[in-house]
């Protein structure tokens, strides 16, 4: 059985904190699909288009019949375990720090047997789910999981090494007045979050939203405006060493077109969709990126939320599309240059918001704040880097993976 | 002539004269007016390093700013307002340097700005400083002591679902005021109007009268409550931009002391 993560106590100031240390990295090509698979929650193996044939570990040529024609698909994770062990040496550092660790071999009944590590709650003979996850390296890993684990199955501490669970973790929501932030907050307190520090921009200026806030525990409410770098600079020297989890949740919106849209609306688009984040990375990342290994509530993800319209440009909000699209392109390099720290950064695609003023006149569906407060949580407990939050953004990212030109003409009626 | 300005500098060495700064500091922080949000609205000040001795420039400190010309302590030209876009020279690199040093009157309104957000500045109210301190001279500046600018905070614009409360002139006494034929006007306030200006007839009558007259604005002032009734001299040069509206400015008072 697991055991329940406690409150972690206060660190002993004598004692250095632990460098972060990540699993092996190097991957073939065709394995970084294991990633791809995993970064999104999906789980699932190359089928051969020519036999059918299910392959692992992913290849080049298919296992049965040498073809080149192998594509992703989800497959159905259940599977039995047929073997199990126990390593207890490993010149892995990563490993070192953890011995002894549980792998075991699951025969998955669709086909091949895998090799893969073991949640504490199956051994061998359970029924299992195989589920593939983002290890700290970010790159995907098998692991089999209970059919139906107990309560506390997250706390698994090989489970909660691939997640980023913020339950007894620290939060900071970059902007409060977000028409999303209260539904987030109670969201996070819900999971189990120690504590939630909201940003507050403009503090000369009253909104009665505030007071939905003042009478939660654990919630505090700090002045903070990402368009403003000294703002930044001077709440990440509060609070930087201590915020295991960053949510992104400020955004500008504006309607128009390129050609109808003032440049300086368009700039702030800019302002606070792109270079906020930036400055939101530059001065909470690098103390987050250094506290990966810091105990029960280390540093683990950065999460941005992002217009769908990031993926494929809209005209009726053509210039918040575009810094939409500078703000997804900011947080690739920004996973990039992440990754060699194990902190992960989420990516949170959702369309209009219920309740955005600057989408009003849109039909629906629209997605609700705890629709999006359900999708953090959610993708923060599967350790997710892609979430995709309602039906107008699920289908947008769907059509955008699956032929990216074919989504531009139906986005802008290209070609009509 | 050259012994008056040896005077005037004489006073000033000796502390017989002294200078009181009326602006506030440009900060991040400093409230902005705030209009409708589907209007164009004014940039709050911000300031980015470009080198601090490093890298970027070993030896050498120094910023970018962006703000708004109507940020902070600002300067109004006839220009800015719809009224005043056809005043002759109205925009603020256009304008007689002349214009920028001179008398200026503090009419006191604290007290009943104290008792009321909404405080109307009347002709009543003007006619009675003048029965004290004498009829306004022309071509001075006039500025409206309420002490608002010792709020900070949301107190500052004092913002309610029915839009700021703050206090202002009447169209009448701005008319009065031209009658006068001063030179500008100015406020410790975010504007020239009162919070609740819209609602007047015009709508923001500071704003209309005084531009659409070729007069000044002067808002976001502070320290108005160390200027005597008349005798000061005020010095308020706005940048010299070349089509600008208005301008951040450092605004002095040279005072007896």
């Amino acid at each position: 059985m697991t055991t329940p993560l406690v409150p972690p106590s206060k660190k002993d100031p004598q004692k250095r904190t632990q460098v972060p240390v990540l699993p092996p990295m190097t991957r073939s090509r065709a394995a970084l699909g294991l990633g791809v698979m995993a970064l999104q929650g999906r789980f699932g193996l190359q089928v051969c288009a020519d036999c059918q044939a299910l392959q692992y570990p992913p290849r080049d040529a298919c296992v049965k019949c040498m073809s080149p024609d192998l594509s992703w698909q989800d497959v159905d994770p259940s599977g039995t375990v047929m073997a199990e062990t126990t390593i207890r040496v490993s010149p892995e550092p990563y490993f070192r720090e953890r011995m002894p660790w549980r792998m075991g071999a699951v025969h998955l009944h669709a086909g091949p047997s895998l090799n893969c590590h073991l949640h504490g709650e199956v051994g061998r003979g359970d029924k299992v789910r195989m589920a593939l996850k983002l290890d700290r390296a970010g790159q995907g890993v098998l692991i089999a999981l209970p059919l139906k684990g107990s309560d506390v199955m997250q706390d698994d501490p090989v489970l909660r090494a691939m997640s980023s669970d913020p339950k007894h973790r620290r939060i900071l929501i970059s902007d409060a007045r977000s028409p999303m932030a209260l539904a987030l907050t109670q969201a996070l307190l819900r999971a189990g979050a120690a504590h939630v520090f909201l940003g507050e921009p403009e503090t000369w200026l009253s909104w009665p939203e505030r007071a939905e806030f003042e009478g939660l525990d654990n919630v505090s409410i700090l002045p903070l405006d990402v368009t403003d770098v000294s703002s930044v600079a001077k709440l990440a020297a509060e609070i930087g060493g201590k915020v295991d989890i960053l949510i992104n949740t400020a955004s500008y919106a504006r309607p128009g077109g390129i050609l109808d849209t003032d440049t300086t609306f368009a700039g702030n688009s800019f302002e606070v969709n792109a270079l906020g984040l930036m400055r939101l990375a530059q001065g909470f990342g690098p103390a987050m990126a250094g506290r990966v290994q810091d105990g029960i509530n280390s540093a683990v993800a950065f999460v941005n939320i992002l217009s769908v319209r990031a993926l494929s440009s809209d005209a009726n909000y053509g210039a918040f599309g575009a810094s939409q699209a500078a703000a997804r392109s900011i947080s690739q390099s920004l996973r990039a240059e992440f990754c060699s720290s194990g902190l992960r950064m989420m990516n949170v695609y959702i369309g209009p918001v219920e309740g955005d003023a600057w989408f009003q006149p849109l039909p629906p569906p629209k997605v609700t704040p705890n629709a999006v407060a359900r999708s953090v949580v959610g993708g923060l407990v599967d350790g997710l880097e892609e979430v995709t939050c309602g039906d107008i953004a699920r289908d947008v990212y769907a059509r955008w993976q699956t032929d990216p030109l074919l989504l531009e003409r139906e986005m802008t009626g290209g070609g009509s | 002539m050259s012994d008056l300005i040896a005077n005037v500098t004489d006073a000033l060495m000796s502390g017989q004269a002294r200078i009181v700064d009326l602006t506030h500091t440009l900060d991040p922080d400093f409230p902005v007016i705030i209009l409708p949000p589907e209007f164009g609205q004014c940039a709050r000040f911000r300031m980015e390093e470009v080198s601090a001795y490093d890298h970027r420039g070993p030896a050498w400190k120094w910023h970018k700013l962006t703000m708004n010309e109507h940020t902070g302590t600002h300067f109004d030209a006839p220009s800015h307002w719809v009224s005043g876009k056809d005043v002759p020279n109205g925009d603020v690199d256009e304008i007689d340097p002349s214009v920028f040093v001179g008398p200026v009157v503090v009419i006191d309104c604290s007290q009943g700005a104290a008792q009321d957000d909404d405080y109307e500045l009347t002709p009543e109210v003007i006619l009675a400083w003048e029965a004290e301190h004498g009829m306004i001279p022309a071509d001075n500046w006039v500025l409206m002591r309420t002490d608002w600018s010792k709020r900070s905070g949301a107190e500052y614009l004092n913002m309610a679902e029915d839009g700021p409360h703050s206090p202002g002139p009447t169209p009448d006494a701005v008319r009065l005021l031209l009658e006068r034929d001063i030179r500008g006007f100015g406020t410790e306030t975010v504007g020239t109007d009162a919070g609740q200006g819209s609602h007047y007839v015009p709508p923001y009558p500071a704003h209309y009268l005084l531009h659409g007259a070729g007069k000044f604005g002067l808002q976001c002032l502070r320290s108005l409550d160390a200027l005597p009734p008349t005798g000061a001299l005020l010095i308020a040069p706005p940048l010299k931009i070349k089509g600008g509206t208005g301008s951040p400015l450092r605004v002095l008072a040279l005072v007896t002391s």
